[in-house]
């Protein structure tokens, strides 16, 4: 677009097409099917789309690491197909899962990727302090990388990425799991880079608030090209179709926004502070009236209301994804999940710090913190995984530590990352933790047919889970946590990584469960997901630093700078703000939240 | 109780399908024992059949042709050369184109025909010692044989004494009748601790242990689960083995198959043992691995499959009682070759069923004591 | 920029040898903080020597051996002597032969000397007759023992003819001479299985899941889009765990020397250069397996299979190849362990006979180079 008439652009694809071949099936699957697109020097180019969308195989062949069926793609001019050491001496490149070297300190990991990169003395000697200053790693340098927060290890990873000024950065999905804070900070050096040394970056992500910030949005679905040009133009799409209402005092926003979504002409709603932010398949018709019942109000379009008009016109689904149980459990207002003065420690190392809080039948109670705050560290507790040092904690009625295994029948738990059986399929899945839970004979099929069909997994029952697309294991784990109808379900950062429709699936089906009575404990990196909270707690260093209900929290951050704070503005304020009492009180700063757990 | 027990089935049928359904981890268990067991069963064997050696003949009588074709008449001696000089000796040596030189010397037949007796030189390439020692044993035994025919023949009288021997349980004394018993304890014991060690730590390494952690399972399902497949795959591999030695090798099965597996039982019992006790040591399936071979080299060294355990000093042999391969061994080569019965092989099995209640309750401790 | 390609000829040498130097320096970490790693390479070594040198023997001695004298006759009695003076028999004395067969039933004993009732009758008349049962199982045992007894017996019959009538007969003494090992110390036939085992273990082992680790956690992607070839790489995988080796190596000879008293007759520089050689093939086996299969199970018994199993049965450090069958030896004849055998045997006992050591390194340098074009094709800097 304002590419100069003689300089190629910095990445030129031309119908490209990448096929895979699953082990059991014969035609082989396109992972990109006819894609042209271009990134520009000196730009921030971003890549967005739903799961399986072909961005992270873009992004390979970018790299030199695949080779393209068909079609031609130009890096900086040269042929990757051709000549892919030529291009890999000349970018940088963070796949997904930045492989740090878990047995090396940070310093060892960048002296390594200095060292190959052919970065000298004197470069290091300039550059080194700024990579610390811009990731916060100075006091870690000596730190092994398994031992990092997963942030950290984030931020460490990128510090490697950019230990020289490449021609080219690609960025594969680089802020996922990191907290805000980090991603924050990620955001500010990638940034940093583009604006003061005419960085040229190509990155993908999910978080589409990230996306409406670069210079540039490729939209990929399918393996095909649905958009490339500026966010602007995606937003200016919904153009007159925005709006957000406003709740019914004392009704959570999820109820609202639950209503919404089955009008057939709402095309997306999700809370939005203390609103309900929708977007509407068509323009509003001149005398139309069906929002004439809803406190609504049209405001101006983002990215992501674009976005998911875009993503609505060409693919269906993810729309009818509510839950129901066959036993629903009646609302009390008796606390099930109870937490009293809990401590764990690892040594001389205090994750958990002294924690209370209680959760009552049918909340979903929201888990907030930076990475290494200590939130797995609670998880791992309440779900017995973890002995506490001190502290009580109850759960169902009883004390963890002394119940019997029967109690843990109780729970249902979803694990950060997926921990389902790869090489079984998703049916033997089921069967093995239907068994697990003592489900047998009819009751057995009857909860297998049921999971298969709530979470639409019927067609993909004989597939190998290790084969199925992110979106479809996390359906796959949450439906094996869910067939013996458990009273309280765990879920730990269930939505990371996630696209945005998988995002709202799944909240579909979780506040639809907890409308039904079960109760949900939940973490997330998403803010704008602790609106579906009845309740969160922000915790840091090991400690809870404020606990309420979403409204209560964001209260917390109003100022006369933001009088409308988000819950991602709180979240930052009550941190930093926590941090800068506990450096004034002279601990070491940092030193404690960025230890990770000790699994 | 029932409970537990569909859980134990559920979490053997989950590992068995997790192992079973890669066509190559499915080979990587089924083909290797069966492969070594046809190979070594062949090549583990201390008999001879092919032994070059040279001669170097200064007599050139009557008798020394007749000792020379008594050697190549046997089926185990292949005359590469005939030597003219003393001094080719070393040469043919040296090169290993010989692993025996038979020097006659120019006396031979006339002392012979003296009756004062005759002598002869046997050189033999001692760089492996105890090939060299069998061969020069089958020397001497043809020269022995040589010395009578040739006594009798030339009116000598015979000796004062008469040995007669006769080998129990394998007549014609062949190696491979030892060695392939035995493997059938060898063969099984590596995958079998390997694949418990390996099942656990990959639960680790993917996370699927703490979702397994967060269901009903006991400590003690938990361990049956994961012990009842390796067994069974060990069980496989032993009955592929058996099959090998008796319909491809022919060894004759003396025994009961009931005593065989009652003891092999014992023996897997134990082995999961070990390698659950690993697994609660690595942390990855790489120190799963490693660590086991730590355990089963000395093991298999150790073992009486291919050297002696009564030739060791005592302070080892008194080590070996914490290895289950060598009770393993005793007991497969006793029930095939001499059909001992359950009575006479109490030796062994009450230290591995000892073995088997020591791992498998230190084991269920660790698992137990690290669930909480 | 700094495309390090695109310097002079010898700052791209520079910048190589700095990123070799880096992939080597990370991988000695690892290698340091695995406790596994230290198990195999210096752990297992040292229990391989203690075994080696104090464990393993071949030698028949002290074989508990039933004599039945049915008679207690002065020549049943001083046959039974011959027994007990010597020192590969620990006789036990039974009256009749049912408790013997028991004896040897229980394994309490490996074999049974008959002297009949009447053996003193016969021995006068020239005709006595002696019967041996050997416990068959372990045959080659019950062979030596066979031979043992035959050479008690006859040194017996010997005396008794002494000191009776001198007749005459025809007996042909073998005068056996063992070259190399003149001794017939077992120590000389052991230590080249326990180098050949050490090596196979510390080349082959901790090499075979590298790659397969990198894969899996996620390490080679980001290091695959560097300016780094995949050559090198290989290196860095390589140097390590060739040190590895070499320290392994280093602690065997030394064991051999000063532990075991084994003569090393040939140059040290051959059995070093022919070692190097050895473990360059083992890395190579386990690097090719591992970029091979991606699967850790597999990778580990396809690994025992390839290399730990053949280096103990079919190196011919213990079973004679010569006596294998043809199918078996041709396989031998795929695997490095037989060449490296026939080396250490050589280069240990009998000196520098380039007639062996020409051939055989040729062969391990034949594999060596094969297996590094194959692991060059194996690694390519591509997910594919």
């Amino acid at each position: 677009m304002n590419a100069s008439a003689g300089e190629p652009p910095a990445l030129l694809a031309q119908s490209l097409r990448k096929s895979f071949r699953r082990a059991e099936q014969a035609a082989p699957v396109a992972a990109l099917d006819g894609v042209s697109l271009r990134a520009h020097h000196g730009e921030l180019t971003a890549l967005v789309g739903p799961d399986g969308a072909g961005k992270t195989t873009l992004m390979r062949l970018a790299a030199g690491l695949l080779r393209a069926d068909g079609g031609t793609l130009q890096v900086l001019g040269i042929d990757v197909a051709g000549e892919p050491q030529q291009v890999q001496d000349r970018i940088s490149y963070m796949p997904q899962r930045f492989g740090l070297y878990e047995d090396l300190s940070v310093a060892e990991n960048l002296d390594l990727y200095a060292d190959l990169h052919g970065v000298g003395a004197d470069e290091r000697a300039e550059r080194y302090p700024a990579l610390m200053a811009m990731t916060a790693l100075a006091p870690f340098r000596t730190r092994l990388a398994g031992q990092l927060s997963g942030g950290m290890k984030q931020k460490l990873g990128l510090a490697c990425t950019l230990v020289r000024s490449p021609q080219l950065l690609l960025l594969d999905e680089p802020t996922v799991g990191v907290d805000p804070l980090s991603r924050r900070e990620l955001w500010d050096i990638v940034r940093r880079l583009v604006a003061e040394q005419g960085l040229t970056v190509l990155l993908s992500t999910a978080y589409l608030d990230e996306a409406e910030r670069c210079g540039r949005v490729i939209l990929l679905h399918q393996g095909q090209v649905l958009f490339e040009g500026a966010p602007q133009q995606v937003a200016d799409r919904a153009m007159g179709r925005s709006f957000t209402a406003v709740p019914a005092p004392g009704q959570p926003a999820r109820m609202l926004q639950a209503r919404l979504l089955d009008q057939p002409d709402i095309i997306d709603a999700v809370p939005d502070g203390a609103r309900v932010r929708f977007v509407r398949a068509a323009a509003a018709p001149a005398g139309d009236d069906s929002l004439r019942n809803l406190d609504a109000a049209a405001v101006p379009p983002r990215f992501e209301d674009g976005f998911m008009l875009l993503l609505r016109s060409h693919a269906e689904g993810g729309r009818s994804a509510s839950i129901s149980v066959s036993r629903p459990i009646a609302h009390t207002r008796e606390a099930v999940v109870s937490v009293q003065q809990l401590v764990r420690r690892f040594g001389a190392f205090v994750a958990v710090d002294r924690i209370t809080f209680d959760v009552r039948r049918g909340e979903i109670f929201g888990l907030l913190g930076p990475n290494g705050a200590g939130k797995t560290t609670t998880f791992r507790m309440l779900c017995g995984l973890l002995a506490p040092s001190d502290g009580a904690l109850f759960v169902a009625g009883a004390d963890v530590r002394s119940a019997p295994a029967s109690a843990r029948a109780r729970l249902g738990y979803v694990a950060q990352k997926f921990s389902l059986y790869g090489p079984l399929s998703v049916q033997e899945n089921l069967e093995f933790f239907a068994s697990a839970y003592g489900l047998r004979g009819d009751g057995k099929r009857e909860r297998i047919a049921w999971a298969l069909r709530q979470f639409e997994l019927g067609a993909q029952a004989r597939t190998t889970s290790a084969q199925l697309p992110a979106g479809f294991q996390q359906r796959l784990a949450m439906a094996a946590a869910l067939l013996h109808e458990p009273e309280i379900l765990f879920l730990d950062e269930p939505t990371s990584g996630a696209d945005p429709l998988a995002r709202r699936a799944f909240w579909r089906r979780i506040t639809a469960l907890a409308e039904q009575g079960v109760t949900v404990i939940v973490t997330t990196h998403f803010m704008q997901e602790a609106e579906y909270c009845d309740r969160v707690a922000i915790m840091d260093a090991g400690q809870v630093l404020a606990q309420g209900s979403p409204a209560e929290v964001r209260e917390l951050a109003r100022t006369d700078a933001t009088p409308e704070p988000s819950m991602e503005d709180a979240f930052i304020a009550v941190v930093e703000q926590a941090r800068a009492r506990s450096r004034a009180a002279g601990s070491v700063p940092g030193e404690q939240h960025t230890q990770a757990a000790p699994r | 109780m029932l409970a537990a027990w569909l859980r134990i089935l559920a979490l053997s049928r989950k590992e068995l399908l997790a192992v079973l359904k890669d066509r190559r981890s499915r080979l990587s268990l089924l083909v290797p024992p069966i492969v070594q067991a046809l190979i070594f069963g062949y090549a583990a064997t201390y008999d001879l059949n092919h032994v070059p050696y040279a001669v170097l003949d200064q007599d050139h009588s009557a008798a020394s042709r007749q000792l020379l074709s008594g050697l190549d008449g046997s089926g185990v001696f292949e005359r590469v050369a005939d030597l003219q000089r003393l001094g080719d000796i070393r040469a043919f040596i040296d090169a290993r184109r010989a692993l025996l030189v038979l020097q006659i010397d120019q006396n031979f037949e006339r002392d012979l025909l003296s009756g004062r007796g005759a002598a002869l030189q046997l050189i033999a390439d001692g760089r492996n010692s105890n090939t060299a020692g069998t061969a020069m044993g089958y020397v001497t035994s043809i020269v022995g044989r040589f010395s009578a025919d040739w006594g009798a023949a030339h009116g000598f009288a015979p000796p004062a004494v008469q040995l007669i021997s006769r080998a129990w349980f394998n007549p014609n004394l062949e190696t491979r009748w030892f060695m392939i018993p035995g493997m059938i304890g060898m063969l099984t014991l590596i995958q079998t601790m390997m694949l418990t060690g390996m099942s656990v730590a990959r639960e680790r390494e993917q996370g699927t242990f703490d979702q397994l952690l967060v269901t009903p399972f006991r400590a003690y399902e938990i361990m049956a689960g994961k012990a009842l497949p390796s067994m069974l795959v060990g069980a496989i591999q032993a009955a592929g083995v058996l099959l090998v030695a008796q319909f491809w090798f022919h060894i004759p099965f003396a025994g009961s198959y009931l005593t065989l597996f009652i003891g092999l039982l014992l023996f897997l019992l134990a082995a999961v043992g070990i390698g659950l006790l690993l697994s609660a040591v690595a942390a990855t399936m790489q120190q799963a691995m490693l660590y086991s071979m730590l355990l089963i080299t000395p093991f298999s060294l150790l073992s009486g499959l291919s050297t002696p355990l009564s030739s060791m000093p005592s302070a080892v042999q008194y080590l070996t009682a914490i290895n289950p391969l060598r009770y393993a061994i005793d007991i497969t080569r006793r029930v095939y070759l001499e059909g001992a019965g359950l009575g006479l092989l109490l030796p062994d099995l009450w230290p591995l069923a000892l073995l088997a209640a020591l791992t498998l309750a230190t084991a269920s401790w660790i698992f137990r004591h690290r669930m909480q | 920029m700094t495309a390090p390609a695109s310097g002079s000829s010898s700052g791209a040498w520079r910048a190589k040898w700095r990123r070799v130097r880096a992939l080597v320096l990370k991988e000695a970490h690892q290698v340091v903080r695995d406790p596994s790693s230290i198990a195999i390479g210096v752990v297992l070594p040292v229990i391989l020597i203690l075994l080696f040198g104090y464990g393993l023997s071949l030698d028949v001695k002290n074989v508990p051996l039933a004599v039945v004298i049915e008679q207690a006759t002065p020549e049943a009695i001083d046959l039974e002597a011959g027994f007990a003076l010597s020192p590969y028999f620990r006789p036990r004395i039974t009256q009749a032969m049912p408790p013997a067969q028991l004896l040897l039933l229980e394994h309490r004993v490996d074999g049974i000397v008959r002297i009949p009732a009447d053996f003193s009758r016969h021995v006068s008349s020239g005709d006595a007759v002696l019967q041996l049962i050997v416990h068959g199982g372990d045959a080659n045992r019950a062979r030596i023992i066979e031979g043992y007894v035959q050479g008690v017996v006859a040194d017996w019959s010997a005396r008794q003819s002494a000191a009776g009538q001198p007749g005459a007969s025809a007996t042909v003494n073998v005068q056996s001479r063992l070259w190399f090992n003149e001794a017939d110390n077992s120590s000389y036939f052991l230590v080249p299985g326990l180098v050949v085992l050490v090596m196979t273990l510390i080349g082959a082992l901790l090499t075979a899941m590298v790659m397969a680790r990198e894969w899996e956690r996620g390490t080679l992607e980001a290091l695959l889009v560097t300016p780094v070839r995949s050559e090198e790489i290989l290196l860095g995988k390589t140097l390590p765990y060739f040190l590895l080796a070499l320290i392994g190596f280093a602690l065997c000879v030394l064991a051999s020397q000063f532990l075991f008293h084994v003569p090393l007759r040939g140059s040290l520089w051959v059995l070093l250069g022919a070692s190097m050689l050895y473990v360059l093939v083992a890395l190579g086996i386990g690097l090719l397996i591992s970029s091979w299969v991606k699967n850790q199970l597999v990778a580990s018994q396809l690994t025992m299979l390839a290399t730990f199993m053949p280096a103990f049965m079919l190196s011919g450090f213990l079973f004679d190849l010569r006596s294998m069958p043809i199918v078996v030896r041709l396989i031998t004849y795929a695997l490095p362990a037989r060449y490296y055998v026939a080396l250490l045997q050589s280069v240990f006992l009998a000196g520098d006979v380039w007639t062996v050591i020409v051939p055989n390194t040729l062969a391990l340098a034949a594999m060596a180079a094969g297996l590094a074009l194959a692991s060059r094709a194996a690694m390519s800097k591509s997910l594919e």
